[in-house]
């Protein structure tokens, strides 16, 4: 990636009204792949009219921070605040009965105010600041307390019980449960909600922190364009646009402040050019079978009848199978019957019925060769990009070394981070076009495909050539030179090929052989390619 | 605190026992409890008399007693090992429950048994597909099971 154009979104809304350099977002940091666009309006990422210049398979999305999270819920409960003229507790209660979907809570409290109050939990009473309260010849319906001036504590509703007990029950919701903005009254069928201020009292402080995470929580799970980054303590949250049903056309692929790129979709690893249906699918089916496939393809046969898988483990080629007692020749794959006195050496080659059970057998091995021929590469553009990161490691002390020696300053060694980087990411995205190849059907898209590929497949292996060199040898001008440029090149054929696939995707032109979930435009031929390497 | 509430419980089951519903701890041991359950008038288990076993938490009431049939039962929402559907026990758990709700919950499903929670989908089919075929079938196993001797 060169310049500061390919890194704009191809599909934020201005882009349709404002020209092209409208540069005013907070383009943060300049190694990021992705711009932190301001726009926070859920704009899809399907273009139908965009300019092809832009990056196709960007999407617009914004990464927040616990602190924006908790701001913009602040946010929110200020304004609903402000126009209903209720408390903030209310409001806060209200919006997340509501989802965070203020405009629905506004038109229906405007509606009917009472009706809403009731069914989020909450009714107008007159009421003061919750307190904890001393009533003589109380008696605590939880603990049966009954002592003198034992404190105790109520809602709204009335459901009075000892502060301990309330406390035990809240500690009990939240800690064990997990429980936060929706806590109702411990009366048995009193749906009540306990509001945040009464809250503030009741809970001890080490429970508060934990209470206000959970609440952020539900914040972030309540809202579909926001999701958390799935990266080990990354305390972020994500927000796109992208739809659940716009998966077929998109991948919206996201970058955390944390350096993790993840799918906004389904929130695994990033997975361009492959969309989310196609992943799941595949990863499945890797789970499923590609282990044990190797082994049977190299070990077993079918029977020819009821298409078993068998194991010769001995004896001779008269095979009867044991499930459907079918006999059969080992060498031919052809009825028994038809062999005469041949026992022990076949030599009916070219007979018809050998023939045919050969052509069927012969045709769920390609499939799962063509399986096998797929995984192989995926799987290992998979181990590559971790082999890499090794010697990059690796490299890394070398680097600090040679810094020391040749006088190289840490600026100067940097391009072998941004190489490290490089062969990362088009690893990754290598790795998912085979996964990507193993589904579609054979055409002109697919073969400019595959020619993009190999394009950056020879790119990617030459760099992480070069990338082994000893560091010696690294330190020399002109390997700096060539990794520099090679580099640049990669990026650019990652680029390309994302494009390519993210366009055609967007307008539906791919012809998959697996239906995806969802109206496909042109409806592929449907699995017949995988079909029978599942038994 | 749990053995004061409880106290106060196995007092009002004994000064105010509701009907066809008894319960008391077994020996000393105030967290395990024996009830029984007699099977409502006009149910497919009139007459039965049923075995429950209760356990108390130790953190009692805030966490639900866990509640199984010792006597076998003919019934969707329980099966042969005696477990009950979560359903009428421990959803909705409020510490202001007590023991004698929980199981005047219990008593309602023989009451009235229901296919909402079947843990026993065969049971709930039978019910759902041919009632007066459930009915002998229940009764069946209660003259069978539930007789009391």
């Amino acid at each position: 990636m060169d310049s500061e154009d390919d890194f704009m979104s191809a599909v934020s809304s201005e882009d349709d009204i404002l020209p092209d350099d409208s540069d005013n977002d907070d383009m943060s940091g300049g190694e990021d792949d992705f711009d932190f666009d301001d726009e926070p309006d859920p704009d899809l990422g399907i273009q139908k009219d965009a300019p092809p210049k832009k990056v196709a398979y960007d999407i617009s999305f914004k990464v927040y921070q616990p602190s924006d999270i908790q701001k913009q819920q602040d946010d929110l409960i200020n304004e609903v605040n402000m126009i209903l003229d209720i408390s903030k507790e209310e409001a806060a209660i209200l919006l997340r009965y509501f989802r965070w979907n203020k405009e629905r809570l506004i038109e229906d409290y405007m509606d009917k105010p009472l009706k809403v109050l009731e069914a989020a939990g909450l009714f107008q009473a007159a009421a003061g600041p919750p307190k904890l309260e001393i009533i003589p010849g109380f008696v605590c319906d939880i603990c049966c307390e009954e002592e003198e001036g034992l404190q105790s504590f109520s809602i709204k509703c009335g459901h009075r019980y000892c502060v301990d007990c309330y406390r035990h029950y809240l500690s009990q919701k939240i800690q064990e449960e997990g429980e936060a903005a929706r806590i109702q009254c411990p009366a048995d069928g009193c749906n009540l909600i306990i509001d945040a201020r009464s809250l503030d009292i009741l809970v001890t402080p080490e429970l508060t922190e934990r209470y206000h995470q959970l609440l952020n929580r539900t914040y972030v799970e309540d809202k579909d364009t926001l999701k958390w980054c799935p990266a080990p303590d990354c305390q972020n949250a994500v927000e796109c646009g992208v739809k659940k049903k716009d998966l077929d056309k998109v991948v919206p692929t996201v970058s955390c402040l944390c350096s993790h790129r993840f799918c906004f979709g389904c929130i695994l690893n990033d997975h361009q050019p492959a969309p989310c249906e196609l992943v799941k699918r595949w990863l499945k089916k890797c789970a499923d079978d590609s282990e044990t496939a190797n082994w049977i393809s190299a070990n077993t046969k079918e029977c020819p009848k009821c298409n078993s898988t068998i194991e010769k483990n001995g004896g001779c080629n008269h095979m009867t199978c044991r499930k459907c007692k079918h006999e059969f020749c080992w060498m031919c794959m052809g009825l028994w019957s038809e062999h005469g006195t041949s026992w022990y050496s076949c030599n009916r080659f070219e007979e018809k019925s050998g023939l045919d059970a050969r052509d069927a057998q012969a045709k769920s091995r390609v499939s799962l060769e063509r399986y096998l021929h797929y995984y192989n590469r995926y799987a290992n553009h998979e181990q590559s990009a971790r082999l890499d990161k090794d010697i990059y490691h690796k490299t890394e002390k070398k680097m600090v070394q040679l810094q020391k020696e040749s006088g190289m300053s840490w600026i100067e060694v940097q391009y072998l981070n941004s190489a490290s980087q490089a062969l990362q990411t088009c690893r990754q995205t290598l790795m998912w076009t085979y996964a990507f190849a193993f589904y579609l059907a054979r055409n002109n898209q697919t073969e400019i495909f595959e020619e993009n590929q190999k394009d950056l497949e020879m790119a990617v292996e030459g760099l992480s050539g070069m990338f082994e060199q000893p560091v010696v040898e690294l330190a020399k001008s002109n390997l700096k030179v060539e990794i520099m440029d090679k580099t640049a090149y990669c990026n650019k054929r990652r680029v390309i090929l994302l494009e390519d696939t993210a366009h055609n995707l967007a307008e539906g032109r791919w012809i998959f052989n697996v239906e995806l979930t969802g109206v496909m435009p042109s409806g592929g031929p449907s699995s017949n390619s995988n079909s029978n390497s599942r038994r | 605190m749990a053995l004061k509430r409880i106290n106060k419980e196995v007092a009002e089951m004994a000064r105010d026992p509701p009907s066809g519903i008894s319960a008391r701890p077994i020996g000393d041991d105030f967290f395990h409890w024996q009830a029984t359950i007699m099977g409502p008038p006009d149910s497919p288990y009139a007459s039965g008399v049923f075995l429950l076993n209760i356990q108390l938490p130790t953190d009692y009431p805030f966490n639900p007693p866990r509640v199984n049939f010792i006597t076998r039962i003919y019934h969707p929402s329980i099966n042969a090992n005696g477990s009950i559907c979560p359903k009428h026990v421990d959803q909705d758990w409020s510490p202001a429950l007590t023991v004698h709700k929980v199981l005047a919950r219990i008593y309602n499903c023989l009451e009235d048994p229901s296919t909402d929670c079947p843990l026993v989908p065969e049971a709930a089919e039978l019910l759902k597909t041919n009632p007066e075929k459930f009915k002998a079938t229940a009764r069946e196993w209660m003259s069978k099971y539930a007789t009391g001797n």
